[in-house]
C-alpha cells in the first residue's frame, strides 16, 4: 500500500539525530510491547508480512505521529482483535472476560533460545530457473496495490541492473494476505542515483533494493 | 515516527496511557494462557543483555585479521557468522558488504526497520525514524554529515535498501596504524554505526 511507511525520498523530516549511549529500550512498556509482539506470533499464528501490513495499514498522519513501539503495539492489538483472541471490552477492563480461544502453540521459557536461534528462513527449494541473470537491465514495474508490497514507490518505473540473483524466497505480497508463501526469485537490483532522482542528483550514489521477480520486467 | 520535540506534559500523559494499555493487554494475554511472562522476560533479557553490536564487532575484527575467514564472510556471510555462534531471528540470510577506499556502503530500511539482529542487536531509534528512512536513499552524504562524517567526493556511495529478508552488515575499512593488533583490541575500534555505514571505525 502507498502508506506513510514508504518513506524513501520524502522531504521535510529534518536531520537524523543520533542519541549518544542510547539504551535498547526507553521505557518499561517498550520492553513489554516488544516481547508481547514476538511471543504472540506463535499462538496468533501470523507471519512477519501480516505483522508489517498491520503496522503500516493506518492513516499516514497517525503512523507518523506514533513512536516506533506505539506502531508495533497498535498492530498487535489489531491482529489480536481480527483473530478474536482478545475483545475490546477486555482491553478496556485489563482482564479476561471471555473464554480463551484454543491455540495450537504458545512460547514457553524453554523455547525462547531455540526459537530465536532458528529464526524464520524465507528461502525455499525450487526446480524453476530464474528469469533474470546478473547484468540484465530491468525496470521496476509501476504497481499500486492496496495491499502489502515491498517495492518502494521511489523505484517504480525506474530502470536498473540485476546485480545478484539472491535465491527463491517467500513472496510477501502473497504471504501478507494469508494466500500462501508463493515463493519467487529474488534479486538485488541496482539503480543509479540519477535514474531515481534526476540529473541534478549526486552522480557518485547508487541505490539497490531487493526485488522479487513479479516486481520486475525486462527493459 | 517523529523525533521532534513534543510539549512535555502532552508527551508525559501519552506515555502513561500507553504504559497502562500495554500492562492491561499483558494481563489479558497472560490470563488467557497465550503468553508466559517468564518467556517475555527472557526475550527482553536476550536483546537487552546478550545480543548487540559487540557481536558484529567480533565478526569485523576477525575479517580484518584472518584472510581465510574474510573470504568465507564475503562468499557466504550467514554461515561464516554462525561460526562465531551468531545466528537466527532477523539474521537468517546475511550479506557482508565490503567498504573499500573507493566505495562506501550504507544500509537502510525505507519501508520499516529491517536490521541484522544477531550481529547488531535491536536498531537504534534514529535507524527507525522518518528522517533516516526518507533521506538515506536520496542524500546519503547529507545523512553522513549528520553523523559528523565527510567522505572524499571521489568515494562512491552505495545505499542498500533492505526491502526483503536479506540483512546487510557493513565491514568498515581497517584503520591504519593497527598492524599486529589482536582481534580483541581491534574489535574495540568497531562501532555500531560503522557496521550500518553511517560511521567509520575509530582511529587508534
Amino acid at each position: 500500500m502507498n502508506g506513510a511507511q514508504d518513506l524513501g525520498g520524502m522531504h521535510g523530516f529534518g536531520p537524523v539525530v543520533p542519541e549518544p549511549n542510547e539504551p535498547v529500550f526507553h521505557s518499561e512498556w517498550e520492553r513489554r510491547a516488544f516481547a508481547l509482539t514476538l511471543a504472540m506470533a506463535m499462538p496468533g499464528a501470523w507471519n512477519i508480512d501480516m505483522s508489517r501490513f498491520a503496522r503500516e495499514n493506518r492513516p499516514p498522519a497517525e503512523y507518523l505521529a506514533m513512536s516506533y513501539y506505539q506502531v508495533w503495539f497498535a498492530a498487535l492489538e489489531t491482529m489480536l482483535k481480527q483473530r478474536e483472541l482478545v475483545a475490546d471490552d477486555e482491553i478496556v477492563a485489563g482482564r479476561s472476560l471471555h473464554a480463551p480461544k484454543p491455540v495450537t502453540r504458545t512460547l514457553t521459557p524453554g523455547d525462547v533460545a531455540q526459537v530465536l536461534y532458528r529464526g524464520a528462513p524465507t528461502e525455499r527449494a525450487t526446480k524453476s530457473a530464474a528469469t533474470f541473470k546478473a547484468g540484465d537491465t530491468v525496470r521496476a514495474k509501476t504497481i499500486n496495490p492496496l495491499t502489502h508490497t515491498r517495492l518502494p514507490r521511489y523505484v517504480r518505473g525506474r530502470t536498473g541492473t540485476i546485480e545478484r540473483v539472491i535465491g527463491y524466497h517467500v513472496f510477501p505480497d502473497s504471504n501478507a494476505l494469508g494466500a500462501g508463501e508463493n515463493p519467487q526469485w529474488l534479486y538485488t537490483v541496482r539503480f543509479e542515483g540519477r535514474e531515481l532522482w534526476g540529473g541534478d542528483a549526486d552522480a557518485s550514489v547508487t541505490v539497490s533494493v531487493d526485488a522479487w521477480e513479479p516486481y520486475l520486467e525486462r527493459a | 515516527m517523529t523525533g521532534h520535540d513534543h510539549h512535555h506534559d502532552h508527551d508525559h500523559s501519552e506515555l502513561s496511557e500507553t504504559q497502562l494499555r500495554v500492562r492491561a493487554l499483558e494481563s489479558v494475554l497472560t490470563e488467557k494462557g497465550y503468553v508466559d511472562p517468564a518467556a517475555l522476560d527472557l526475550l527482553i533479557e536476550t536483546y537487552e543483555k546478550k545480543v548487540g553490536p559487540r557481536n558484529g564487532a567480533r565478526v569485523v575484527a576477525k575479517a580484518w585479521t584472518d584472510p581465510a575467514y574474510r573470504a568465507r564472510l564475503f562468499k557466504e556471510a550467514t554461515s561464516a557468522i554462525a561460526e562465531l555462534g551468531y545466528a537466527g531471528r532477523q539474521g537468517e540470510h546475511i550479506v557482508a558488504l565490503e567498504n573499500t577506499p573507493t566505495q562506501h556502503n550504507m544500509v537502510v530500511c525505507t519501508l520499516c526497520s529491517c536490521y541484522p539482529w544477531p550481529v547488531l542487536g535491536l536498531p537504534p531509534v534514529w535507524y527507525k525514524s522518518a528522517p533516516y528512512r526518507s533521506r538515506a536513499v536520496v542524500d546519503p552524504r547529507g545523512v553522513l554529515k549528520d553523523f559528523g562524517v565527510t567522505l572524499p567526493a571521489a568515494t562512491n556511495i552505495r545505499v542498500w535498501d533492505s526491502t526483503a529478508e536479506i540483512r546487510y552488515l557493513v565491514i568498515p575499512l581497517r584503520p591504519g596504524g593497527t598492524e599486529g593488533w589482536s582481534e580483541d583490541k581491534l574489535a574495540e575500534l568497531v562501532t555500531r554505526d560503522s557496521m550500518i555505514g553511517t560511521g567509520l571505525a575509530k582511529q587508534p
